[in-house]
């Protein structure tokens, strides 16, 4: 993760730049590596194949492997047995949502925890940490019964509201700004009059406006695929997220595989498309949160 | 001048701050701003501390209270004591999903790992070519749903018309019903779930590789360790932490695999005619949402948070341990 240094009152993370390992590569290197790519593409190539063939071609022995004509076929099959282009929505609703609050909630504790000076900041950090390890999935029960009182079931705010702000994302947000934004950048700021929700908004957040950016797309990552509180807690169609319309697919024709693969497919590529163009941003992400994790 | 002491050395009293500012710009917008500015931090916290306490800790807590009840949501509550539990341990059904869970997550984790392990060794050369492309389509599982992940897999591992058997059958093996099979279905889960992290946990080692600084391997080269004892004697032994960190988090999400088993085992959800695929968590949702059984499913719930509890508490004392003989 690089932060841009736009002026010289920004300091540069002081990490240690160590010069790479540079030995000799073999092939054996290669053909493992190109193994590796092979196996993590594969499932999503015979996503589309399935997704493109009638059920015939697919069940021969040996069946095809390459992609058909049926796409188009499959696909209004998938649009007109489910909701999906309403399931697409919500989904974009509740992972997007979700995502933009955690990169300002995040952000704004990650400030307050990392730069401002409070009675009980450092217990209240380690309490942070602590909920980070509090498997909350284990007590959907209860959260559905809080649902249930608050008549948020089959709502699309039940998804949304529990996932607006993170512990990881405030941990991370934490170690990003402090050790990009110095303090005497915060004193001349506040010499100068800023208030301290100014120098969050004109100071802290430009700066880590990158790092916010990696947490709101693992955050919309893991918004687009959760599948467990979404199927407890929505019951109708038009309420579906992706992953449940998918599931919704599947129950109905269990083994004729196509109609759930193409489902599948369609609602995989939005985020294909995302990581695209921003799967480097995302690779560098998860390696500087094994770095700091 | 009076405001450029370094924030750190003083916890400043707000009336004097209040008072200073007022003493620089008598302005009454700016006496109220520091006002605010005192409970500025707070406010920025209690977002995540409000969600928390009422979408994370309150039902954590409540489940432990639940499941001394015979809760059922539409009927009504007793309470019942632990009788809950006792039931719990006296049911095979449980012991059953616990074994299923344990053999899962073993399958999945430790083959994980080490190849996770393999890679990030392999990935770790600066002379290497297409390396933005390696870490790339290893992400790829990652952002594809487990959803979608197990429809694949379920197709893959099918019994009549799936590439895995056909691909047997070309060897002149007989195919498998993998689902059918207890530890072939395990195999099938596994398989999932090392999928969708292996290129995860690839990158994470990555990252822990090139941490390691060269003088170190310079060091080991010129006492004569070859490749396979600088890979014992330094690259483990400087990796170690994340090792563990990795182990942790694969444990949690180990004990909480759901989606394959409750697919695979559609449109039911007891993992398999014979319960040979239910993990502890299909367990749960199968007594609280498809038996609704709030109170039993509640009890399964705390024995799963006390498993993930043991372990974590097992892995903390491991790595403090461990960084302390460094």
């Amino acid at each position: 993760m690089t932060t841009s240094t736009p002026d010289a009152v920004v300091t540069t993370a002081p990490r240690l730049r160590k010069r790479a390992f540079a030995g000799r590569v073999r092939w054996w290197t290669y053909a493992f590596l190109f193994a590796s790519v092979a196996v993590s593409a594969f499932p999503l190539y015979w996503m589309f194949v399935v997704s493109t063939n009638d059920s015939a071609a697919v069940s021969q022995t040996p069946p095809t492997v390459v992609p058909g004509g049926n796409f188009f076929v499959l696909a209004e099959q998938v649009f007109t047995t489910v909701p999906f282009v309403q399931s697409l929505a919500n989904s974009f609703v509740v992972a997007g949502s979700i995502a933009i609050s955690q990169m300002i909630l995040c952000t704004l504790a990650g400030f307050a925890f990392a730069k401002l000076e409070f009675r009980g900041r450092d217990p209240l950090f380690i309490i942070v940490l602590i909920t980070m390890m509090v498997p909350t999935q284990l007590a959907v029960i209860p959260l559905y019964m809080i649902m249930s009182n608050l008549e948020w079931i089959d709502t699309l705010q039940a998804l949304i509201v529990p996932g607006m702000a993170s512990a990881f994302g405030i941990f991370w947000m934490r170690q990003h700004l402090s050790t990009v934004l110095n303090n005497e950048l915060m004193q001349a700021a506040r010499i100068d009059g800023c208030s301290t929700w100014q120098i969050y908004w004109r100071i802290a957040f430009p700066l880590v406006r990158s790092a916010g950016f990696v947490l709101g797309l693992l955050a919309f990552v893991t918004a687009w695929n959760d599948f467990l509180w979404p199927l407890i807690v929505i019951q109708s169609p038009e309420n579906y997220t992706v992953q449940l319309a998918i599931k919704a697919l599947q129950r109905q024709y269990f083994v004729d595989y196509g109609l759930a693969m193409s489902g599948s497919f369609l609602a995989t590529i939005p985020l294909l498309i995302l990581f695209i163009f921003v799967g480097r941003k995302m690779v560098a992400g998860v390696m500087d949160g094994a770095f700091k994790g | 001048m009076v405001l450029s002491a370094p924030p750190r050395s003083t916890p400043a009293p707000q009336s004097t701050k209040s008072a200073k500012s007022t003493a620089l710009k008598p302005r009454r917008r700016i006496k109220s701003a520091s006002r605010v500015d005192a409970f500025a931090p707070y406010m920025y916290i209690a977002p995540f501390f409000a969600l928390f306490a009422v979408f994370g800790l309150f039902p954590t807590v409540f489940t432990f209270y639940v499941a001394l009840f015979d809760w059922n949501p539409i009927g009504g509550q007793t309470f019942i004591g632990l009788d809950n539990f006792v039931t719990l341990y006296g049911d095979e059904r449980f012991w059953n999903a616990m074994r299923n869970t344990f053999s899962i997550w073993i399958l999945s984790t430790v083959p994980q790992l080490l190849l996770a392990l393999f890679l990030a060794q392999l990935l770790n050369n600066a002379r290497l070519k297409f390396a933005n492309l390696f870490r790339m389509t290893m992400l790829v599982p990652y952002i594809t749903s487990v959803v979608a992940t197990t429809i694949v897999f379920a197709s893959l591992f099918g019994r009549d018309y799936g590439l895995i058997n056909s691909f047997l059958n070309f060897f002149g093996v007989e195919s498998i019903d993998f689902a059918a099979n207890t530890f072939a279905s395990h195999i099938m889960v596994s398989t999932m779930v090392l999928w969708r992290w292996f290129g995860y946990n690839t990158l994470i080692y990555l990252a822990a590789l090139q941490a390691i600084p060269k003088d170190i391997y310079e060091a080991a080269a010129i006492d004569g360790a070859g490749g396979f004892k600088q890979f014992f004697y330094v690259t483990i032994p400087s990796l170690r932490p994340v090792i563990i960190f990795t182990i942790i988090v694969s444990t949690i999400g180990g004990l909480q695999v759901f989606t394959e088993p409750l697919l695979l085992s559609a449109p039911g959800l007891t993992g398999g005619s014979g319960r040979q695929f239910q993990t502890l968590s299909l367990f749960m949702y199968e007594q609280g949402f498809g038996n609704f059984q709030f109170g039993y499913g509640s009890a399964i719930g705390v024995t799963l948070f006390a498993l993930i509890v043991v372990f974590s508490v097992i892995n903390y004392l491991l790595s403090r341990r461990i960084t302390s003989d460094d």
